[in-house]
């Protein structure tokens, strides 16, 4: 064993590294004295909802890495196979509590594609609008909330408060706070109310605002820099490997971002560049959730100024208590705050669905993807690479 | 490393001096906004208790209860929903779905109890500090609704196609147009509690969304033996309380049980009833007259094996189905159809066979185990106005009598019908057509005593006559009919003031000084009918008891004081056809129930 010259010129002690096996695989002997189990969770402060991580750590690194999930009790793809189809409105929402309106969206979305109804376009625009704003209320707590992971929690209060003012807004046009439940098959479930605009444009100064003292904060901060830069390198040829999407994979370089590349609602007729890094690590993926907030803040004032005064908001449906949606399937897809997130959704006819699959981007980010990335990682770095995946928990365990 | 990046950090201390964002405030509510969805809020009496918000409940956080005060009644089930806070997530698809609007969520979020039974509650019923608030979640704005509001328009012959014939006047829908109307149903029953005969009208709409005639014909036979007749001309008081007719117009009931009944062909019925090979029981019933009532207990009897024989007087059966109501609302083969299928059961009729004059009552009760009675309401009333007694002067019940037996009748230029109700209308209507075959034109005055909005007649029977070129000139008392030279010249009408005294009797007030007067050459009286039942003679009288009105007593199975005699139909309830058919159906349980335990 090495001696430790000093502090400032550390140097890992590689004795201790599992050999590999014939088969590749790790020689880890737990008997050896040379390894320990460590559990981060499932109770974390560094995710929304519960997971855990089983480490298997040799000195301070992590060696294995194990995500488990399960502490949820959730299930809803299922139930949503025992409620009609209106019913599964209010439990969709909860496929990831941080950002509800997506599951509404793509829910509302599917019955109407495998229908065949058209939305009116009041309806389109106060989507694009509410998806918009889910992503700066998710965004408001994602990029202090980094920072937050190494405990810099200044951030993190100026975001929350923010995202309070927007969860305000929110209130307001859709009734609720966290669940809106406010996109419901055939259109949306409310107007503008009077004022609207005016009280948002408040809200997006002060976030203008915010995003110059983040950038004072976090970016020009020297230790988030030493603590992010170079670490949790995520590598290119993982991206289509892993099925990576969002600014995960932007901050790698590749500018993929459903609302350009496949445009649903009234994205074509707004103007946004997709925003990328080329770093691949945690300070990458926090520059572009960065730039996305801007962007995001941007897009809000486009859909405002281009929203039409009146109209109707949802399209004739049949009777939603004996909705049966024609016998078929689709695959919907929107951009969520953490990537490409969608429902595959299959109807027998019947007054219930199928089946409905959601496709979201915490399934990979959080299991396959996190447990090779925390292969070498000091465990003083696994949450803040966790949390840079941005993984929501209750999306995984649906 | 720049030494930027380790000073530029510090410019977050300049926060230090902001206010502070989050204070503490234990006293001072932060209402929820406008449109918040907090605690529930119902308006008792605007509610009916339809059931649809506990329907649409994912969480199943809605129970129907009885609250104290509300009675069930026609149109309310008398039930209130009662949330349950454990359960419930506030998504307020109870309110948007709600057929009243009754239902609301209030602004209030905040609700502090020791006991948690106290959350599972009745909105409106438990003085909830809340239940005042006038801001929170409310249905948001027109044309976002869950079920179509709107009827599909039902086609019909317009007035110039319909107007010199006698041909049926209204289409029936087709299958979308059926489907799309069956769509809007909330099943919520109300309206099986408000038919007289109880029909599964939800299940019947059910069949017809899964385009399963079958299964609906079978529904509907359960407790209508008559559907294409009762498709057509039933006085629909389901759609009078229908939920869906709050906020929107009523399904059309009527037109969709017509729709099932016109799908089957009458050689499917026997397979598809299950209804060969009935055994029988050994057991007579003799019914007297084939009008609803009758029918209607002949089916189910003949269905328990008894061997029914009906008595009817005219020449064919249907009674005031066929001989009081006109062909263009009810043409004879849809009777035919009906009919038939009853007789195929086995019932045996006896035509041009009247009851008193051809065969006594006491033969019947001696030939028979017991008799239903459904003799109906044949006996036209008089104004008995000065006048009335001349030759031209003609009951409404008699002329439309004649009309179905094909009979000539006599028809003026210039007609006056005096009578505000259906039969009007119908005598109206009929007579309007003989005009136009006969002149070319239609030159027929209806008036009646009651005012426009009081007219006793379907609203839809006034618009068409009127579309026919009838006159309707309602709120007018008969008060003489002045005949010159052995002619008739026309009727003196004064305005009417009031029908009923204080007490409620019938005593019309007229006003001396607004007179009209309507020529005419030819008058019909339509001032309702009354029984005829003079078949009863004094022997049998004496078992029997008599009500208000010369109305005979029957028990809830239309049993009478003579316990072999059982009487329903208009003479009992109504008058309709839907009251006449429940009475049959009733009865056959009573008189199976009699014969059981005699």
């Amino acid at each position: 064993m090495k001696k430790q010259k000093n502090i400032f010129n550390w140097q890992a002690d590689r004795s201790k590294y599992p050999e590999k096996k014939k088969n590749g695989k790790l020689d880890i002997d737990m008997s050896s004295g040379k390894f320990v189990k460590l559990w981060q969770g499932p109770n974390h402060p560094g995710i929304t909802g519960n997971m855990s991580l089983e480490l298997t750590i040799s000195g301070d690194e992590v060696v294995e890495a194990k995500t488990h999930v399960g502490y949820l009790h959730r299930g809803f793809e299922k139930l949503m196979e025992r409620r009609l189809w209106i019913q599964c409105f209010p439990t969709c929402v909860r496929m990831c509590v941080a950002e509800p309106d997506y599951n509404e969206y793509l829910l509302a979305k599917s019955a109407e594609e495998l229908s065949g109804i058209e939305i009116p376009e009041m309806a389109e625009w106060l989507r694009t609008l509410v998806l918009e704003m889910a992503r700066l209320q998710s965004l408001l707590r994602t990029v202090p909330g980094q920072a937050g992971t190494l405990s810099l929690g200044v951030g993190v209060q100026w975001g929350v408060y923010l995202r309070d003012l927007v969860l305000d807004l929110f209130e307001e046009l859709t009734g609720g706070r966290v669940y809106h439940m406010y996109i419901i098959p055939g259109g949306v479930r409310g107007l503008l109310p009077d004022g609207f605009k005016k009280r948002m444009e408040e809200v997006l100064k002060k976030i203008d605002e915010f995003v110059k003292n983040i950038e004072n904060l976090m970016f020009n901060n020297i230790v988030f820099k030493k603590r992010t830069i170079g670490v949790g390198y995520i590598k290119p040829s993982w991206i289509d490997k892993y099925g990576i999407v969002g600014p995960n994979a932007r901050a790698a370089g590749f500018k993929r971002d459903v609302r350009k590349d496949y445009p649903y609602l009234k994205y074509n007729e707004l103007d946004f560049e997709v925003t990328s890094e080329k770093d691949s690590d945690i300070f990458a993926r926090s520059m572009v959730r960065k730039k996305e907030l801007i962007m995001t803040i941007d897009l809000i004032r486009q859909i405002m100024a281009k929203m039409p005064k009146k109209g109707d908001i949802k399209a004739p449906t049949p009777n939603v208590l004996h909705w049966k949606i024609p016998k078929g399937e689709t695959y919907v897809r929107s951009e969520s705050s953490r990537g490409e997130y969608g429902f595959y959704t299959v109807s027998d006819g019947s007054k219930t669905p199928r089946r409905i699959n959601l496709r979201g981007p915490s399934y990979t980010h959080a299991i396959s993807l996190l447990e090779r990335m925390l292969v070498n990682a000091n465990i003083a770095d696994v949450h803040s690479i966790m949390v840079s995946l941005q993984t929501c928990p209750p999306e995984i365990e649906r | 490393m720049a030494i930027k990046d380790i000073l530029t950090p510090f410019t977050a201390w300049k926060k230090v001096f902001n206010e502070p964002v989050t204070i503490k405030d234990p006293f001072n509510d932060r209402p929820g906004a406008e449109r918040y969805r907090g605690f529930h809020k119902n308006e008792l009496q605007t509610c009916i208790g339809c059931g649809s918000c506990e329907e649409i409940c994912e969480n199943e956080a809605i129970d129907l209860v009885a609250v104290k005060g509300y009675e069930t009644k026609n149109g309310d089930s008398g039930l209130r929903p009662m949330v349950d806070y454990g359960r419930c997530c506030w998504c307020a698809l109870c309110v948007d779905v709600c057929t009243t609007g009754s239902l609301t969520l209030s602004n209030e979020y905040t609700w502090v109890a020791e006991n948690p039974d106290e959350f599972r509650f009745v909105p409106g019923a438990e003085n909830k500090a809340w239940d005042k608030n006038e801001l929170g979640w409310k249905k948001p704005v027109p044309n976002y609704e869950f079920y179509g509001q709107k009827r599909v328009k039902m086609e019909e012959l317009s007035p110039e196609e319909r107007d010199h014939s006698f041909i049926e006047i209204i289409k029936g829908y087709s299958k979308e147009q059926a489907q799309l109307e069956a769509d809007r149903c909330v099943e919520c029953g109300i309206c099986i509690a408000t038919c007289p005969a109880n029909m599964g009208i939800p299940e019947y709409i059910k069949a017809i969304r899964e385009d399963d005639m079958e299964h609906g014909l079978k529904i509907l036979y359960e407790t209508n033996p008559l559907p294409e007749i009762c498709g057509r001309i039933c006085t629909h008081k389901c759609e009078t309380v229908c939920s869906v007719g709050h906020r929107g117009e009523p399904l059309s009931i009527r037109w969709l049980k017509r729709y099932i009944a016109d799908q089957v062909e009458s050689a499917e019925y026997k397979r598809i009833l299950g209804t060969d090979g009935i055994e029988n029981n050994g057991k007579t019933v003799a019914i007297i007259g084939s009008g609803p009532a009758g029918l209607s207990a002949a089916h189910y009897l003949s269905l328990m094996g008894y061997k029914v024989t009906i008595y009817e007087q005219y020449a064919k059966a249907g009674g005031m189905m066929r001989y009081g109501i006109p062909e263009y609302r009810l043409p004879y083969d849809q009777i035919d159809k009906d009919i038939n299928y009853i007789l195929s059961l086995g019932v045996n009729i006896k035509y041009n066979t009247k009851i008193g004059k051809d065969i006594s009552l006491a033969e019947l009760r001696d030939k028979y185990d017991a008799v239903f009675a459904g003799t109906g309401l044949h006996l036209g009333r008089s104004t008995r106005i000065p006048g009335t007694d001349h030759e031209h002067v003609y009951q409404a019940i008699d002329l439309l009598n004649k009309i179905t037996e094909g009979k000539e009748i006599h028809v003026a230029e210039k007609i006056v019908v005096i009578g505000g109700g259906n039969v009007a209308m119908d005598i109206t209507r009929s007579l309007a057509r003989l005009q136009n075959q006969k002149y070319g034109k239609v030159q027929i005055i209806a008036t009646a005593l009651e005012s426009e909005e009081n007219l006793p007649a379907d609203v839809e029977e006034v618009i068409e006559a009127r579309e026919e070129k009838a006159i309707i000139n309602p709120g007018w008392g008969p008060q003489y009919i002045e005949i010159e030279n052995g002619k008739i010249k026309g009727l003196h009408v004064n305005k009417c003031l009031s029908i009923f005294d204080e007490e409620g009797r019938f005593n019309p007030k007229f006003d001396e000084n607004n007179k009209n007067f309507f020529e005419a050459d030819m008058i019909v009286e339509s001032i309702g009918q009354g029984m005829d039942i003079a078949y009863i003679t004094e022997d049998i009288k004496s078992e029997l008891e008599f009500g208000p009105r010369g109305r005979i007593v029957v028990d809830e199975n239309f049993q009478s004081g003579a316990k072999w005699l059982f009487v329903g139909g208009d003479i009992i309830q109504g008058p309709d056809v839907i009251h006449g058919i429940a009475n049959g159906h009733k009865a056959a349980y009573g008189i199976d129930n009699f014969l059981k335990n005699k």
